[in-house]
């Protein structure tokens, strides 16, 4: 047999993530709807780790630049994502009954 | 570190990102599970770091932007969720279009071509797959952002056969791409890129009002999507698994909202509705129909003397400021032994779950929050329903009347409570332009004025 072509494993991870998310996803409280959203903006900020890569090489060049852009948006996204999930939820948390 | 190392850790990560999730499942877990989302961005980045140059600045980036971040994430007024949101979709958007750029520009580099190697066809249909979804979601999510800030008028933005204009430049957008797959050179690549771009805009440009919940939704799912095409194009998993598990989150999240409104997704993607052609109903028959309207006291003396009340709560009550002070007179009412709730319909807000945050930001327990699927029985054994800032999703019309552009809609069942109260600055129809009958029924008295003045009042007779 020859070699699985990565174009494969990738799909495999692809498919198999998005049907972890399916489930994973309809199990969230509607309470919690807006929360998801920031905390899957914070996620999405994963793309940080293609910017890194891009702005990863030795030799600096046009593409290295475009890399640290990207990176700068992304932490954005990861920081501003995460912090602000957490101060929603942080009001979840007050007042549990009087 | 090895490459196998870097893969071990991002499925850490990426572990860590699925348990994330699914501590939102209840308010008790959900912020140990965004702990453990932060905890898995944090290895994924240290991981990714190990094998990059150029260390100093890759970490001047991150704290530019953790900065800026760090700066919206504790300004933000939770009213503008949406926007930013939308903001930060546009972001990623971008992100993805300029790491395809990018890695188009020295393959090498990513290790997805040899020295000397053109990418080879399946990296090049990824590649052009990543750049247009990133594209799209970046203007796309511009526009929105627009939107629902107010810098661009909320209204959809029609001009005629612009279905046909944007299947147009779709199929061109994919012929450039097709010749991009065939001769990868920058030309047919930097024109699918900003025909992608231009469809961005066109897209979201015709939806609105009403429907933008739906938009940012789908903006979300479009954002993860973006990630996850990068992360074929540089075959790495960490990005695939994580932009998967955005990209059917968000689309999740659209079909609930498109089911709340009782609309087909492309419906809403197609536009309409929101303030559109079809929604200006004049108000009904021609026959002046009759209402009752009462005081802030009459409303009081009313909910007083109830044993149950349920406030349903729209978005007019956020526009007003009320909030803090409905959660006043809740807490008022229930020391007088009173069971009071919050019914909460999926489109409440501007985003999913907005009317959720903004009670929980005015510290309502959220144990009185009720959604619509479990409280909807129990409007018939209320006494005292408060309707404050909502309009369409109590419209009984969408049970009876199929003639009504909402037939079908679910709503909440105010209308079977044994008293309704409606407060509302004027007889003035609601978001969809429809006239709502449970303003005349017999039971119902309206209380015309500001939410915040009229609860305020209503505290003050209470308290006497």
């Amino acid at each position: 047999m020859n070699v699985v072509d990565p174009f494969i494993i990738n799909l495999t991870v692809f498919v198999l993530a998005v049907v972890v998310g399916y489930h994973v996803v309809w199990n969230v409280t509607p309470a919690l709807h807006t929360p998801l959203m920031a905390v899957t903006n914070a996620i999405s900020g994963i793309i940080i780790v293609g910017a890194m890569l891009a702005a990863g090489p030795e030799q600096l060049d046009a593409g290295t630049v475009l890399g640290f852009v990207a990176v700068t948006l992304a932490s954005v996204n990861v920081f501003g994502g995460f912090l602000v999930t957490q101060r929603m939820l942080d009001m979840f948390k007050k007042k549990t009954k009087k | 570190m090895s490459a196998n190392y870097v893969a071990l850790a991002y499925l850490v990560a990426a572990i860590l990102f699925i348990l994330a999730l699914k501590g939102l499942s209840s308010p008790v877990t959900a912020r140990r599970g965004n702990m453990f989302g932060m905890v898995g961005m944090a290895i994924a980045v240290l991981t990714t770091l190990t094998v990059t140059h150029n260390v100093a600045y890759i970490l001047l980036a991150i704290a530019v932007g953790g900065a800026v971040g760090a700066v919206v994430a504790r300004r933000i007024q939770m009213t503008a969720m949406p926007e930013l949101v939308a903001a930060m979709h546009s972001l990623v958007g971008l992100a993805a279009v300029l790491i395809a750029i990018s890695a188009f520009n020295n393959p090498v580099a990513y290790g997805i071509a040899q020295i000397g190697e053109m990418l080879n066809l399946s990296n090049r249909i990824e590649l052009f797959i990543g750049t247009f979804v990133g594209a799209i979601t970046f203007t796309g999510s511009i526009i929105a952002f627009g939107k629902l800030s107010g810098k661009l008028g909320s209204k959809p933005l029609r001009f005629s056969g612009q279905h046909w204009v944007n299947l147009a430049l779709g199929v061109v957008m994919i012929g450039f791409g097709i010749a991009f797959c065939i001769t990868p050179s920058w030309t047919p690549f930097l024109i699918m890129t900003a025909i992608a771009l231009l469809l961005g805009v066109l897209l979201i440009m015709p939806i609105g009002g009403a429907d933008m919940p739906v938009v940012v939704s789908m903006l979300n799912s479009y954002s993860g999507w973006a990630a996850a095409g990068i992360g074929f194009t540089l075959n790495n998993n960490m990005l695939i698994i994580a932009g998967s598990l955005v990209g059917s989150s968000g689309a999740i999240l659209s079909y609930i909202m498109c089911k709340a409104m009782n609309r087909g997704f492309l419906n809403v993607i197609l536009g309409g509705f929101g303030g559109g052609e079809g929604a200006l109903v004049e108000a009904g028959d021609g026959v002046q129909k009759t209402y009752r309207s009462g005081s802030a006291d009459d409303a009081a003396f009313m909910m007083g003397n109830a044993d149950s009340v349920i406030i349903v709560p729209g978005y007019g009550l956020a526009v007003a400021r009320a909030q803090h002070a409905i959660n006043e007179m809740a807490e008022l009412l229930t020391e007088k032994g009173i069971k009071v709730r919050y019914a909460i319909h999926p489109v409440a807000g501007r985003m999913p779950g907005h009317m959720n945050v903004l009670l929980a930001e005015a510290e309502v327990p959220y144990e009185q929050v009720v959604e619509m699927d479990e409280i909807n029985n129990e409007f018939a054994d209320t006494d005292v329903v408060l309707v404050i800032g909502a309009n369409d999703v109590v419209n009984p019309a969408a049970k009876t009347d199929p003639h009504s552009p909402i037939f079908g809609m679910p709503i909440l069942e105010a209308h079977k409570a044994r008293t309704i109260l409606v407060v509302k600055r004027s007889m003035a129809a609601g978001y969809a332009g429809l006239d709502n009958d449970l303003f005349y029924m017999d039971k119902t008295m309206m209380v015309f004025g500001d939410a915040k003045k009229v609860v305020e009042d209503v505290i003050k007779a209470l308290v006497h």
